[in-house]
């Protein structure tokens, strides 16, 4: 791995080369490998192992940025001339701040999210875990497909105000799919502490989903109760926390576009950003180097604050939606320079709302609903109301009574998440989910009234 | 490079590979935006790398380094063979390849401008005056234009003896403008969306999109979209343009003839499709006027599916998909091609760069223009009553490729022939099989045109790849219109 001393030598050099006025070098890279099955055998095994430096140069309120995987001098050298002469040809940006200050916003010790049983894990270690899956598979006679990955990666930021940050940190990340005559079941998790992942009860619990919705049947589109799971709460949900951005609203893109500080969800509705929650994962800093910030985004179910970068913070000061967006500072949540997106709140926590439910107590009080466990390729139809669209996928079920009672067809949606976030009706203890249209999240299981289906396919 | 590989090709064979590849690419890319008025993002980077595929014991192993010297080389082939070997201790039966003859082999991209002399003043000149457009018309509250340019040159070598180098490059624009207003987002976007049109092409496909020309139309849209009338709910004739049908393509044909989704590789992230194995010959799916064939030689054009051979060393074909409405062709590759009776790879196997594995990936899978000349003023002519969309604005469709919902940017109310209206927030939804018979006119060659969809995804570690869609506008009787509000 590369280290921060390697590091810091690096960008000594690069330093050296650049005549810029300013420099900000990011490091990133690591060791990856993943082990993919599917018809019961490992079909695909990789691994690899990559560094690379992007060099962001200033001249006269001018900035570009240049990347390579190239760590030599003369690869050095060639790509700050890359950075400076792209640079040097811009128009002046006048709301380009200077570089991060070395001592403003340092990060907090961040908790150790690096763990050596991820990081020495073998081809073998992993090989052994997708025979014990398929093990379970052969078991319940399904078909099981999926992956086993783990990594160990670096994010370092220096620049030429004596800015100095470094994070490394561990991942690892099981996902199962079973797969039956006419159904399927699927469960994933992720940790940066591969001993914390069960490969045999992960794969256990998706092999009874597949099992549990065999001979699906359909019932018609509509509004229904539905039960999601958190990794289909994260999915839908995610698709909001774009627009929780301060450039967002100034770029008038947001569908917080005059709601900031409106109820727009129910009242058990309270989201925050917490890079440090013990359930998240990811560096304590932002692309700049600036500590990210806890901050509550929704409270009660009112829109209470944005997250901005340094320069959008400025930008919104000075803007007509001063006074009208909450408290505007930065937050630690600025992509690296120069883009076009701003910032976004990337590490989302759900807040438990008391009392909360446990899945079981959801469908046991359930009359008549669907109980669904992921959701797939959603999009956005309406980026003002919010509507999105998708599929179930990998076991939807019908409740009845209190019960699930058998496998069904899958449905598309078309929802609005203003509705959805304004129906919930229970919510589980919060839990670190994956899915696979959001980013990882702490979030619940929810429990929502008149969830809106519009069509069902063919199995 | 040719030491390079034989420093891996060595060490793979020393510790017991059967068989081994490898591909050395060092990728370029320049990329520009622009929005409101300033430059966005400005960015140009590099990389360099090898990427290992072997068997050993019967099964693959991969690993790819960004260190280039011989003992990098040497360990990372070491880690490929120790990888197929833990892969091993999971396995039913040994891989099979389908044959193909070791070729030494030099490919480029057919271009006439190097985007990489242009200089980067005259691109951001060039995006500003398309931004100064867009602006200029009053209700456009944010405008976005971007310029993308990629250089891949890939050195391919494998242990029965071929040494391919190919050297592709990519080119891709475009903008679009938004308005809000009173509680509403409206975008329109040119001349495609998400990112414009993309193609294996210079600076020649920048010059000839006409960017600054159309976009004080484009923005005008944006703004008129916010008074149109919203799309009504039913069951309507479509008349879709060439960039729609492209995605449509793309996601209904495309993806389920994939052969690794087919026979479950992708089952856990991508999905499975409805087109299992006994349905080749022997499915009817669209109508006689639909003709689809996956063309990656430069014969077809310059798709971002175009090249000289793929990433197994196979050379560049051309395989009917759909022929008269029947279906007729997979995608396949060396390890899948016996599943279908082929003694041959379809030559469909591409990686996104040199630290990922190559997959089955699209090529440009394209409609085949109607023969009868047709354009799109004559097609709308030729219509009664129907809805006709332009641009996508958002796509979703199930893990077997069955049921999908598309939306796009602008449509129009066709009544006798003309566009009487119109019309925002269009959408239509249906089943594959059902909409592709229901094709029934396709416009001629004029209209046709190879889009380029520059992010499709598959595979994990996902791997975002360009794909070639050559298509133009088509009519669909009897769809389901406007489902996507439907109860919001």
């Amino acid at each position: 791995m590369l280290t921060q001393e390697q590091a810091g030598e690096i960008f000594r050099r690069i330093r050296e080369y650049s005549t810029a006025d300013e420099v900000e070098v990011i490091f990133y890279g690591g060791k990856s490998a993943l082990t993919r099955f599917a018809n019961n055998v490992i079909h695909q095994n990789v691994a690899e192992e990559n560094y690379g430096v992007s060099v962001r140069t200033v001249f006269d309120g001018k900035t570009a940025r240049a990347t390579t995987n190239r760590l030599d001098d003369e690869s050095l050298q060639r790509v700050v001339r890359s950075s400076e002469s792209l640079a040097k040809v811009q128009h002046p940006d006048p709301d380009l701040l200077p570089v991060a200050a070395a001592d403003a916003c340092a990060p907090q010790e961040s908790r150790s999210r690096y763990f050596d049983a991820t990081a020495s894990i073998t081809p073998e270690e992993r090989a052994d875990a997708v025979g014990k899956i398929v093990h379970r598979a052969k078991q319940h006679k399904l078909i099981t497909a999926g992956i086993f990955s783990t990594s160990e990666s670096i994010e370092g930021i220096f620049n030429s105000s004596g800015l100095s940050r470094w994070h490394q940190q561990t991942s690892a990340e099981i996902s199962i799919t079973m797969l039956g005559t006419d159904s399927s079941g699927w469960q994933k998790a992720n940790s940066p502490d591969v001993t914390k992942l069960d490969a045999t009860k992960l794969g256990e619990i998706a092999a009874i989903k597949a099992e549990k919705s065999a001979k699906p049947q359909e019932v018609p589109p509509g509004k229904y109760m539905v039960i999601l799971e958190p990794a289909a709460v994260l999915d839908i949900a995610g698709f909001m926390f774009w627009d929780f951005s301060g450039l967002a609203v100034l770029d008038q893109r947001s569908f917080l576009n005059d709601r900031v500080g409106k109820k727009l969800f129910g009242d058990n509705i309270n989201i925050w950003d917490d890079a440090n929650h013990p359930l998240q994962s990811g560096s304590p800093f932002d692309g700049e180097g600036v500590r990210r910030q806890r901050v509550q985004l929704v409270k009660n179910g009112v829109v209470e604050r944005l997250v901005y970068a340094r320069a959008t913070a400025e930008k919104m000061q000075k803007s007509e939606h001063a006074g009208k967006v909450g408290l505007i500072e930065a937050t630690g949540h600025g992509f690296a320079l120069p883009n076009e997106m701003g910032e976004a709140p990337m590490n989302i926590v759900f807040e438990p709302a008391e009392p909360t439910q446990t899945i079981e107590q959801m469908v046991a009080s359930t009359e008549r609903g669907i109980y669904v466990t992921r959701l797939w390729y959603i999009r956005e139809v309406d980026p003002y109301e919010k509507i999105l669209t998708g599929m179930t996928r990998d076991g939807t079920f019908l409740i009845e009574d209190g019960r699930i009672r058998h496998g069904l067809r899958n449905f598309r949606f078309n929802e609005s998440l203003l509705k959805m976030l304004s129906n919930v009706e229970a919510m589980s203890e919060p839990v670190r989910a994956s899915g696979e249209e959001s980013f990882d999240m702490v979030a619940p299981a929810m429990k929502v009234r008149d969830f809106n289906f519009t069509e069902v396919t063919k199995f | 490079m040719k030491s390079i590989a034989d420093w891996a090709l060595n060490v793979a064979e020393q510790r017991g590979a059967s068989y081994a590849d490898l591909r050395i690419v060092e990728d370029r890319s320049r990329s520009l935006s622009t929005k409101n008025g300033k430059v966005g993002a400005a960015s140009q980077a590099e990389s360099l790398g090898i990427g290992i595929r072997v068997i050993a014991n019967g099964a693959w192993g991969f690993a790819a380094t960004d260190d280039l010297s011989r003992a990098g080389v040497e360990a990372a082939a070491a880690r490929a063979v120790e990888i197929a070997r833990a892969s091993a201790r999971v396995k039913e039966e040994d891989v099979r390849l389908a044959p193909e003859k070791a070729v030494t082999a030099e490919w480029l991209s057919a271009i006439e401008k190097d985007p990489f002399a242009t200089s980067v003043e005259q691109n951001i000149d060039l995006l500003l005056r398309v931004d100064a457009e867009l602006r200029a018309v009053v209700g456009v509250t944010l405008a976005e234009a971007n310029m993308n340019f990629r250089r891949e040159e890939q050195w391919f070598y494998s242990s029965v003896g071929a040494d391919i180098h190919q050297t592709k490059y990519t080119t891709g624009a475009g903008y679009a403008a938004y308005a809000f207003e009173g509680g509403e987002i409206q975008k329109r976007s040119y001349p495609n969306s998400f990112g414009g049109q993309w193609q294996n092409r210079g600076y020649e496909l920048i010059e000839e999109m006409n960017l600054v020309e159309n976009a004080r139309r484009v923005g005008e849209e944006a703004v008129a979209l916010l008074k149109a009338d919203q799309c009504p709910e039913g069951v309507f004739d479509l008349i879709l343009d060439g960039t729609q049908l492209g995605l449509q393509i793309h996601e209904s044909v495309g993806h389920p003839i994939e052969l690794d989704r087919v026979l479950g590789m992708e089952a856990n992230f991508a999905g499975t499709s409805f087109l299992t194995l006994d349905k080749l010959r022997n499915l009817r799916y669209g109508s006689d006027l639909v003709n689809v064939v996956a063309d990656a030689r430069a014969e077809h054009g310059p798709g971002l599916g175009t090249f000289g051979f793929d990433d197994e060393g196979v050379p560049a074909q051309c395989v009917p998909i759909i022929t008269n409405g029947e279906f007729t062709g997979y995608l396949s590759s060396r390890e899948t091609a016996h599943t279908i009776g082929e003694t041959r790879s379809g030559g469909m196997v591409r990686a996104e760069g040199w630290n990922r594995l190559p997959m089955i990936r699209m090529t440009n899978v394209s409609i085949v223009p109607g023969e009868k000349r047709l354009t799109r003023a004559q097609l709308i002519a030729d219509t009664d009553h129907a809805i006709e969309m332009e641009t996508n604005k958002s796509w979703s469709i199930d893990d077997k490729r069955y049921n999908f919902q598309f939306s796009c940017e602008m449509g129009w109310e066709i009544k006798g022939g003309k566009r009487v209206r119109m019309l925002k927030n269009p959408s239509y939804s249906g089943i594959t099989t059902e909409f592709w018979n229901a094709m029934d006119a396709i416009c001629s060659r004029d209209e046709w045109v190879l889009w380029g969809t520059p992010n499709c995804g598959k595979g994990q570690p996902q791997q975002v790849m360009g794909t070639g869609h050559g298509a133009s506008p088509a009519r669909f009787r009897k769809i389901k219109i406007g489902s996507a509000y439907k109860g919001n």
